[in-house]
Order: structure tokens, then sequence, then C-alpha cells
């Protein structure tokens, strides 16, 4: 009963509720959002089942590649109040058993999707693994400030590999679907880590608020959010979506803008509330989901033929 | 081991079994359907 952590993770069987941990099931219902997106914005139909496996795939690879992530990043995570508690920090899982869970799932969902969907979707899926795992993980975090714009490239991928799954092509709507979150991470992020307290510090993660300090993100947030509206309009301006999709997109970006101005301009108090902060952080998710929610239903729409 | 121990090792792995289980029924079930579709249609 005495055991220490580690050899009770040495005996005991793992509990599966820590495997499922280790996929970070709150960063996958954003994935499977943006990814269910894709598939019913891209033109052209999809048998149920085949967009079912579609998600599926997606939201496995996307595990794989967060267990990966946790792998890699245990030592991190020790030394972090926020997560020196997940499994592998925890104690209560083999080093081994996660990296090899990691490798797995990712390597099922490729030929899942490869077999069942298509290799063009497969590949893309692959390369959104290698590109979240390794470059991004294991390269790129620790050396850069711009760690989160790279982070964020991981989130984007989902509806474009949706959107590909169904057209088996790849066109300027599924890119500028990659951009916009890719966009939209950074403000998105900033905004948090602004308000949250965190001790990336400590660990040696360059977060930019630490780096470059607070001046620095709050022009960085305006930055990409400035960059953000104009990418977010552009299916509309290209003719790939509708008024309807425009007329929200054209809203959302102003109000997205006009929260981020405060953010940009004010500096922290001394008993500061962070209002400004919290506002945009908060804005930005609603963002988000609303923009790909219109246009999911502007794209339905159209095919349809309820509107022209 | 102690029998709290034993007793926790053998709920660990059955839970594990379970879920194992259950998982490779669902892939089961989902490749079978996945065939079915892909050959009654070009691709579905």
């Amino acid at each position: 009963m005495a055991s220490t952590p580690s050899q009770t993770a040495a005996m005991m069987p793992t509990e599966w509720r820590d495997f499922f941990a280790l996929t970070k099931p709150r960063v996958m219902t954003l994935v499977i959002f943006t990814a269910i997106c894709g598939v019913l914005a891209a033109p052209g139909s999809i048998h149920p089942v085949i967009g079912f496996t579609a998600i599926l795939a997606i939201a496995m690879g996307a595990g794989g590649s967060a267990v990966l992530n946790m792998w890699w990043e245990a030592d991190i995570d020790a030394g972090m109040k926020r997560t020196m508690s997940r499994p592998l920090p925890g104690g209560r899982m083999r080093r081994e058993d996660a990296r090899d869970f990691g490798i797995f799932l990712s390597a099922v969902s490729i030929v899942l999707m490869g077999l069942a969907v298509g290799w063009l979707a497969a590949a893309l899926l692959l390369g959104a693994i290698i590109y979240y795992a390794v470059i991004y993980t294991m390269w790129l975090k620790p050396r850069t400030p711009q760690n989160i714009v790279i982070g964020g490239g991981a989130g984007a991928f989902p509806p474009l590999i949706g959107w590909v799954a169904v057209t088996g092509d790849i066109t300027a709507m599924p890119l500028l679907l990659f951009a916009i979150i890719f966009f939209w991470t950074p403000p998105h992020f900033w905004a948090l880590a602004l308000f949250v307290q965190s001790d990336y510090a400590k660990v040696g993660i360059p977060m930019l608020p630490v780096v470059a300090g607070e001046k620095a993100t709050r022009n960085q947030i305006m930055g990409y959010t400035l960059l953000l509206a104009p990418i977010a309009i552009a299916p509309w301006a290209i003719g790939g979506t509708s008024w309807i999709y425009g007329s929200v997109a054209v809203v959302l970006s102003a109000l997205f803008v006009v929260l981020a101005v405060p953010v940009f301009t004010r500096m922290r108090a001394e008993t500061d509330a962070m209002t400004p902060e919290k506002t945009l952080f908060k804005f930005s998710i609603v963002y988000l989901f609303v923009l790909f929610a219109a246009l999911v239903a502007d794209r339905v729409a159209a095919y349809q033929g309820w509107i022209a | 081991m102690t029998p709290e121990e034993e007793r926790e090792f053998l709920r660990r792995r059955k839970a594990r079994n379970w879920v194992v289980a259950g998982t490779l029924v669902f892939f089961v079930v989902l490749f079978y359907a996945i065939t079915i579709v892909r050959i009654g249609g070009q691709g579905g």
C-alpha cells in the first residue's frame, strides 16, 4: 500500500481512462467540429459511413499525435502546476506504453483513412501528425516564441483533411479554411496567456509574454487579428460562398478587431481584472464556432438549391 | 501484493479488457460497413 507512484505504475495495469486522457479529449472536440465542417462544406457527396470514417480517422490521428506530444513533454509537464498530474508525470503509466500507444493510434488512423477514404487525405493526415508531433512538439516549440503560430498550423489541418476526404483534391477553399484557423490561433491563445499565470518560464518553453513581454504580445495579437479578417472574408470574396457566410464573416471579423483594439492599446494595471483580454478570449471561441457553422449553413443552402 | 492491491489489479485489467473488446467489435462492424459501401458504389 505504501508503494510510490513509479512502483505502482510498474506493476499495475494502467487505467484505460489514463490512455484516453493522453489523447487530449478536450482539444479533440474542436478537431472533430472543424473536421465535420470541412466534410459538410465540401462540394460533392460522400457516403455517411465513409464520411464518419474520415472524421474518425482525423480524430484518431489528432489523438495519436497528442499522445506523442504528451510522451515527449512528460518532463516539461512534471514541472508545471497545470499539467503535473497528467498520466505520465503523475506516474500512472510507463513512458514506453504512451509512446507505443501514440505511434499505434497514428498508424491506424492513416491506414484507415487511406483504405476507406483516399490516399491524398491519408497523406495529409500523415503530414499533420508529423507536423504536430515532430516539427512543433520536438523541434520548434522549445525554440521560438512564435511556437503558438506553428502550433496553430497543427490545429488548422482537420477542416482541410475533412474537405479533401470528400473532393479528393486540394483547392483554394480548403486552404482558406486552413489559413483561418492558422491566423486565429495566435490572438486566441495569447489573449489567454495574458491573463493566466503560467509557469512556462520555469520549464524553458519560450512563450511570447514571458520572452518578449506584455507589450509585444499585445502588438502581435493586434497584428494577427488584422491579418485574420481578410482571410476570413476571402471565401466569400473569391466566390466560394454566398452572402450568408460573407455577412457573418464581415460582422464577426469587425467584432474581433473591435475587441482586440483595447487589448492592443492598454497595459496591465496594479490590480487588474483583465476584462478586455478575457472578453477577447471568450469571443475568439464563439468566433470560430459561428464562422464554421455559417460556412456549413451557407454551403448546405447552396447545394440544396435554397439560394442562388 | 496485498489483497487490496490484487483486487485493484484485477479491476483495472478487467476494465481494460472490456474497452479493448468493445473497440475491436466496433472496428469489425465499421470495416464490414465500409466494405459493403465500397463494393456497392463507386467508392461511395
